[in-house]
């Protein structure tokens, strides 16, 4: 075979071809390793947000990468039917899904102590008996901070606390906010919100904009919100303890049931979908989609919500992502931070069996 | 213009398809794991079912493999690429069909939905697991880079074969007039 390469080689055009022969996979190569980002260690990708989650919080084997700190809780949804005319998703119907869910305090740090300033989050997988379920993760705060990942990766990293003072750079901070007007305008909206005393009184934004699809495959934007049926009632003077906020929801939940109204806002032409920094008006229709009904606490050891992801892209047929781009960098980056956590051994989280079991005394 | 012997026509076009479609799903996959864009949820709305379509296409090519005999190689062609040629192509078979299988059983083990197109799923076909989990979804990867480095090999035996050689391997699987059966 040496004989005929050599042979090709003394005709005409024969070096040419045996250049083609290395030259073509070669090139497929080139394009492989640039399509997976090797040569551009600039480019954003679920990897970065890991180093910037890391930068801040340190580092925390097993737990999740941001709301690290968290507790598990299940129960169902009643679809209430009213949703039907927006979105085929068969747990809109009358119908009753299972639900497991999370609280969790926004952050990387699984024993942070509780506050009331802090962002508290709810996660749910709704799972309809057809099997088309719904996962998402929804914050109490009114609008989210920034409007893409690469400003989130920003903002996150100057938050970081500087070796030395371990804290923030106040000037770095400063510097994102004077080019980001519309973060600055979000801590403002956040800053100002109404606190509640706790996980059950509190209310939970989707942020992000969606599209709800009907039977007949008309598409409208939503956003969508958790109401609290437990009286609102500010955070008690004096509170404080490392975990009371979770100890109060065992309390709670170890009394009886906690209810949710599951409240979404129709948006209008001209509403922003794209920009999650950005409200809709006040005054947009709201439709009561159905009710969470919450019955149990367990903690993430052993609990069901440790081992799944609340990817906010696992949608029911009926519910589409919209051109928001947040939640396809967020499905992205939870997929990565699942698969490190699921590859490591994890230590006890902050709320135990034990708590759990005591009713949070 | 001698006659040179081919593989069937169904062997042909699978095998065209197929090239089209792993060589987009591997792009695709190392494209979709290397993003936070807005691109990301469509790229893995169309990884699913696209892996699923060279599954099953994979099984009837491989069915089909068994319903004729292959051309034989040139005796140009030295026994130790003779035998690497064949080992090649027992591999690349068992990528094609190991490669979507661990893809499914990931979501499954992860309690990921295996969702499809127009709202259908398939069922799990592995028990809920998160270590098993996390151990597929490295193979995943691993699988691919193998898949794509045999890929590559066969590209350049191909050309070589058809380039420089100018044996009877590179017209077997192209569609020429009059190479019917």
């Amino acid at each position: 075979m040496l004989a005929l390469i050599r042979k090709s080689l003394t005709e005409k055009g024969g070096a040419l071809r045996l250049a083609v022969v290395v030259a073509a996979p070669a090139a497929v190569a080139a394009a492989f390793v640039a399509t997976a980002g090797w040569l551009s260690p600039d480019r954003l990708t679920p990897v970065t947000f890991m180093r910037d989650f890391h930068a801040v919080d340190g580092s925390h084997p097993g737990f999740r990468r941001n709301h690290a700190k968290g507790v598990c809780v299940s129960g169902w949804f009643d679809g209430s039917g009213a949703a039907t005319p927006l979105s085929r998703a068969a747990l809109f119907g009358k119908e009753r899904s299972q639900v497991v869910g999370r609280f969790a305090l926004a952050g990387g740090a699984p024993n942070q102590p509780d506050a009331p300033g802090k962002v508290r989050s709810m996660a749910l997988r709704l799972m309809p008996t057809n099997g088309a379920e719904w996962r998402m993760g929804i914050n109490d705060i009114p609008v989210f901070l920034v409007r893409n990942a690469a400003d989130f990766s920003d903002f996150t990293l100057a938050t970081a606390p500087v070796p030395g003072t371990g804290q923030p750079d106040p000037a770095r901070i400063g510097a994102f906010l004077d080019k980001h007007p519309e973060t600055k305008n979000a801590l403002g909206l956040l800053k100002a919100r109404a606190l509640t005393s706790g996980f059950a009184n509190d209310t939970y934004n989707s942020l992000d904009a969606f599209l709800f699809v009907n039977a007949e495959g008309g598409a409208t934007p939503v956003r969508w919100t958790m109401v609290p049926e437990q009286t609102v009632e500010p955070p008690a003077a004096g509170e404080g303890g490392q975990d009371y906020l979770f100890d109060d929801l065992l309390k709670a939940l170890a009394q009886g049931q906690l209810r949710w109204r599951l409240m979404v806002t129709v948006g209008e032409p001209g509403d922003p979908t794209a920009d999650p920094t950005a409200a809709w008006p006040e005054q947009r229709r709201k439709v009561d989609a159905g009710t969470l009904t919450l019955t149990k606490a367990e903690s993430e050891d052993g609990g069901p919500c440790t081992g799944i992801t609340f990817d906010p892209l696992i949608l029911p047929e009926g519910v589409a992502p919209s051109d928001d781009p947040i939640p396809a960098a967020r499905s992205a980056v939870y997929s990565r931070s699942f698969t490190l956590r699921s590859d490591e051994t994890k230590p006890p989280s902050e709320i135990t069996p034990a708590a759990v079991r005591s009713g949070g005394q | 213009m001698r006659s040179v012997e081919s593989f069937p026509i169904s062997a042909r076009v699978l095998h065209w398809l197929m090239a089209t479609m792993i060589l987009a799903m591997l792009f695709i996959g190392v494209f979709m794991a290397a993003t936070v864009g807005p691109v990301y949820h469509t790229l893995v709305d169309l990884h699913r079912p696209l892996g699923i379509a060279i599954l099953l296409l994979a099984l009837v090519r491989l069915a089909n493999r068994f319903l004729f005999r292959a051309p034989p190689l040139p005796d140009t062609l030295p026994p130790a690429l003779k035998f690497a040629a064949r080992a090649s192509h027992v591999v690349l078979y068992a990528l094609m069909i190991a490669q979507p299988l661990v893809g499914w059983g990931m979501l499954s083990a992860g309690a990921y939905p295996v969702t499809m197109w127009g709202g259908a799923s398939l069922p799990p076909i592995l028990p809920y697991d998160t270590a098993l989990f996390a151990t597929l979804r490295h193979l995943h990867s691993w699988l691919a880079f193998s898949l794509f480095a045999v890929v590559l090999a066969h590209l350049g035996a191909a050309l070589l074969h058809g380039l420089v050689l100018r044996d009877d391997v590179f017209p077997s699987m192209t569609f020429r007039r009059g190479n019917g059966e």
